[in-house]
């Protein structure tokens, strides 16, 4: 079996750091990423060209749009994931963090390549189903919904839903009156409630206080020993050296280094908090 | 697009593609376990949509008497095409109110995808649910507008008869084919999205020919026979005339209304469900 720790020599510096053996005698893999290349399409802003006739050409004769651009998010990227690993993804900005997220959820196709899985990964995402206007105990019974539980598990539930989420008698008020806080509170709390195969996280975490943080890196150290895999997409940094096992640092949707947190933390901080951007980067920016 | 040179054997035992398309059987029994949802969303929706207007959820009921009023300034008393209709306000409000669920079906599903890009980019679920919430909303709103409809049909002497039982299976069919349309639309709308702009032009059209503000059969005299075949065979005009004549005075439903009804209906249910699902691996991708 492979080593759940690979280090892999970054594109212009940064030597490999000592790999670590896993402790578990046979890894078992539960997210493998093979040649992964992830397009995610655009369509361009005030773009010309825009009326009824020209749509209905479009239709009918199923042209692409003008002004459809593709960016090319995630290129290239291959590595395996094992249970009971619990896989920081760092990067700037744009450097495909969330989008390889997705397709590890099964969210998005592959351009090329391909993603396999044992069981569901889910995305910690299910304030994209929640409503505003609607009350915190609403959303909690639509969002419990919406991950898949069923009615009766959602009664099973629902207390200790509340009790995590702590936002007392607010529950029952409509969740735009919440602090931003609040509302991370009781999102992290519906998703928290069942327990994925595979459990994604993007940057779920930044919100909330401290005791609140707390709480919820107890409560995916939980996960990560019920669950298997979790994946957390995060720029802080001390999250990622706190509740992961293992780090992945991406930029220009590509893999720059593999390996032990603090290792991978290290090497990162050093690039970027030094200013030393790489000339790939650097010529990104001057194209925008 | 799935890359034909990926592996198409699992690296390790137990491993599945991730996003793959599930067989129809799968998928449908995963719809099937996501049926409260379904409905939820669909509630949920509904009762957002009136939140941010003073009269809220009234609207549901003012926005299709504002129709009525206006349809019958325009069309009963200016242009008159009236003509060989006994009791035109009841004969209006049906038709708008019925065919209103199908242009309702028809541009919420639309937005079915492109309007809940986060839900499809964060959740996994089958997308088919999505274009069910939007005809639920459909639906829901045609049963509340019976509200206003009974009323005017009993005001203006329309007797209740043992045939208004007929409006069930009626709206029945009539909602498999909006069903069907919404599938249908939520396709092509995830991937042409300028969909949306053309729509309202497609259900105009659509309505005019549908004879919501006119008979179909006193239209067709004097046409060619082909013009009577597509009017009788358009699906908006089958579901019109099977409410009137349920709740209208006068003969009952002919047995062929009542088949192409029910072809529509399940045939585009079929068609249109496989449609969607062929779809479903690129709807994240949008």
């Amino acid at each position: 079996m492979s080593d759940a720790l690979i280090d892999r020599p970054a594109a212009d510096e940064t030597e490999a750091h000592e790999a670590v053996a896993p402790e578990t005698v046979a890894p078992e893999p539960t997210v493998v990423v093979s040649d992964l290349h992830l397009l995610n399409r655009i369509i361009g802003k005030g773009r010309r060209g825009g009326g009824a006739a020209a749509a209905a050409r479009r239709l009918l004769l199923r042209e692409q749009a003008p002004g459809q651009r593709s960016v090319h998010a995630v290129r290239g990227v291959d590595f395996t994931a094992y249970r009971g690993e619990a896989i920081g993804l760092i990067g700037p900005n744009g450097s495909g963090k969330s989008t390889l997220l997705r397709a590890v959820a099964g969210l998005m196709a592959p351009a090329q390549g391909a993603v396999w899985t044992r069981g569901q990964a889910s995305l910690l995402g299910v304030s994209a189903a929640m409503m505003g206007g609607m009350s915190g105990d609403d959303n909690i019974v639509l969002g419990c919904l919406a991950i898949g539980m069923t009615p009766a598990e959602i009664a099973e539930e629902y207390e200790s839903i509340c009790e995590f989420a702590d936002i007392g008698e607010f529950v029952h008020l409509p969740m735009n009156t919440y602090s931003s806080g609040m509302g991370a509170r009781l999102r992290f709390a519906i998703a928290a409630a069942r327990v994925p195969d595979i459990l994604l996280i993007d940057e779920a975490l930044a919100t909330g206080d401290a005791r609140f943080r707390r709480r919820s890196e107890q409560r995916i150290h939980e996960l990560r020993e019920e669950a298997g895999t979790v994946f957390l997409v995060s720029h802080g940094l001390t999250i990622i050296r706190e509740t992961c096992t293992r780090v992945i640092w991406l930029e220009d949707g590509r893999i720059v280094l593999d390996g032990p947190p603090d290792a991978v933390v290290d090497a990162y901080v050093e690039r970027h908090e030094n200013g030393d951007r790489p000339p790939a980067r650097r010529a990104a920016r001057a194209r925008r | 697009m799935i890359d034909p040179a990926a592996p198409a054997s699992a690296p390790a035992p137990g491993l599945q593609r991730a996003g793959a398309r599930l067989p129809i059987a799968e998928y449908s029994r995963r719809l099937w376990e996501r049926r409260w949802f379904a409905v939820a969303y669909a509630n949920a929706s509904n009762s957002v949509g009136y939140e941010r207007s003073f009269l809220g959820q009234a609207w549901q009921l003012l926005t299709p008497l504002l129709n009525i009023a206006v349809y019958y300034l325009i069309f009963g008393l200016l242009l008159h095409t009236n003509r060989g209709v006994p009791n035109y306000i009841a004969f209006l409000s049906v038709g708008v109110f019925v065919f209103s669920f199908c242009q309702t079906s028809l541009t919420s599903g639309a937005q079915a995808i492109t309007g809940n890009l986060g839900l499809v980019r964060a959740l996994q679920f089958p997308r088919a649910v999505l274009p069910l919430s939007t005809t639920l909303v459909a639906l829901l709103r045609l049963l509340y507008s019976l509200i206003v409809i009974v009323p005017i049909l009993l005001i203006s002497g329309e007797p209740v008869t043992w045939r208004w039982l007929e409006l069930l299976p009626a709206i029945f069919l009539q909602a498999l084919f909006c069903l069907a349309l919404s599938f249908t639309v939520a396709r092509i709308a995830a991937r042409v999205p300028d969909t949306t702009q053309i729509l309202p032009f497609v259900s105009r059209v659509w309505m005019y020919m549908s004879g919501v503000m006119y008979s179909v059969q006193v239209f067709a005299q004097g046409h060619a026979s082909w013009v009577s075949s597509v009017l009788t065979l358009n699906p908006g005009s089958v579901y019109l005339q099977l409410a009137r004549h349920a709740v209208l005075v006068g003969s009952p439903a002919p047995l062929n209304t009542w088949l192409i009804a029910a072809a529509w209906a399940f045939g585009g249910l079929a068609v249109s469900y496989l449609y969607f699902w062929r779809g479903e691996d690129q709807y994240g991708n949008v």
